[in-house]
């Protein structure tokens, strides 16, 4: 979803619109940040684009100016975000994965809603600095997300030091990226472990090669209940026998889809496939 | 958590010591480098967490990492520069003298809080969560 679909461009509205609800200044560079905050808000209303949600909020639909201004309102992702996910892939789903690799020597991780890069830059960097077994390897990290404006900034690897500063250990920031201005430029290595690719999960996917770790992280939560258990469907016939899924924190596991085995560790759950 | 806060700012000051009391810190501050280094020459209950500027009049942030790495009785003090100082070459320089992390002025609160995380300074979980989403 873009802010232009339908040869109309709802940028300029969503930037008056939420200056004046909540005081928050979007630039132009920002127009990534309202596509990927209020792509959810679209999808769960049952709109088609940002356009039609522009159409409902100036007839003053109450229930979704909420939703807009909690979307916009809520903080920017994070590096490491919520740490204990990436413990628990580096001290148990990565090994585990590895070692039932180690005759085809390839992986597959995919970041499903990866945003604006942070988490698949993330799992790179465990990869680099905790794997060195996998050179030599086919290691393949797959990062997805609905916003194309939001996938730019995530393949260009430019970030902010408002964004750096969201987890990223300063051991890492000084390892893998460079001064750039008033920046900080990922380095090529890291980028390249990465595949960037437009892919909304609401809708039919495309082909996707069998991944060993799935990361469908604060996504569901926008998805009504029928949707989430396509999605869960989708995970389950996309990751290889034993391969792990894992969700956010606040997302339960009640709805999941069978044949899944949650796993305690690192004071998180993982999902873990069960072998056929 | 007892945190030493070393600012010569007087907002930068009470905003992170805010911040910190949020998360049930007590907290002390200081004004420079020198002020930080006898603060806990006569302190007889260290801070676990100092949280150092580095452009500072009488000895910069740099220069009491320095000073406190040098003596093993402070060991156990986790040090975090938090300075609009962000050229590479510096921050390997403060990280190299023993500083545990870096926060970049200006920066938000949850960066802090997960900054603080990151370090296993123990963050309230609801304190976290409201950062997170989670």
């Amino acid at each position: 979803m873009t802010l232009t679909e339908r040869e109309e461009d709802a940028f300029p509205f969503f930037q008056d619109y939420i200056f004046a609800k909540s005081a928050i200044v979007l630039t132009d560079e920002k127009r990534y940040l309202v596509e990927t905050r209020l792509a959810p808000v679209v999808q769960q209303a049952n709109l088609r684009c940002l356009g039609d949600l522009m159409r409902a909020l100036m007839r003053g639909d109450r229930q979704l100016e909420t939703a807009v201004v909690d979307a916009m309102t809520t903080n920017e992702t994070s590096w490491f975000r919520d740490n204990s996910p990436f413990e628990a892939l580096r001290a148990h789903v990565l090994p585990e994965r590895i070692t039932a690799n180690s005759a085809r020597r390839a992986l597959s991780i995919w970041s499903a809603a990866c945003s604006t890069g942070q988490e698949p830059y993330s799992i790179a960097m465990i990869l680099e600095a905790h794997f060195p077994e996998l050179s030599g390897w086919n290691v393949e990290i797959l990062a997805t997300d609905l916003s194309q404006s939001a996938l730019e900034k995530a393949r260009q690897g430019r970030f902010s030091s408002l964004e750096i500063n969201r987890g990223l250990p300063a051991a890492h920031l000084l390892q893998y990226f460079s001064r750039d201005g008033a920046h900080f430029q990922i380095n090529d290595a890291l980028k390249r472990r990465v595949r960037f690719q437009q892919l909304n999960l609401a809708q039919a996917w495309p082909v996707i090669p069998p991944q060993d770790v799935i990361l469908l992280r604060n996504v569901l939560i926008y998805f009504d209940a029928p949707t989430r258990q396509r999605i869960l469907a989708g995970v389950r016939a996309n990751l290889r026998p034993g391969g792990f899924l894992l969700l956010g924190a606040a997302e339960t596991t009640r709805e999941l889809v069978e044949g899944f085995v949650p796993i305690s560790v690192a004071r998180t759950t993982v999902y873990q496939l069960k072998e056929i | 958590m007892r945190a030493l806060v070393v600012d010569d700012s007087r907002a930068m000051r009470a905003l992170l010591t805010n911040i910190l009391r949020g998360i049930g810190a007590e907290v002390v501050q200081a004004t420079d480098g020198r002020d930080a280094l006898e603060q806990l020459r006569r302190t007889d209950a260290l801070p676990d967490l100092v949280l150092i500027d580095w452009h500072m009049p009488e000895m910069n942030g740099l220069e009491l990492v320095k000073a406190v790495r040098k003596d093993p009785a402070w060991k156990p003090m986790t040090l975090m520069m938090v300075t609009t100082e962000s050229e590479h070459e510096n921050m390997v320089r403060a990280l190299l003298a023993g500083a545990d992390e870096y926060l970049i002025k200006p920066f938000t609160p949850d960066a802090l809080l997960e900054k603080l995380n990151l370090l296993g300074v123990p963050v309230p979980e609801q304190a976290l969560a409201a950062v997170t989403g989670g």
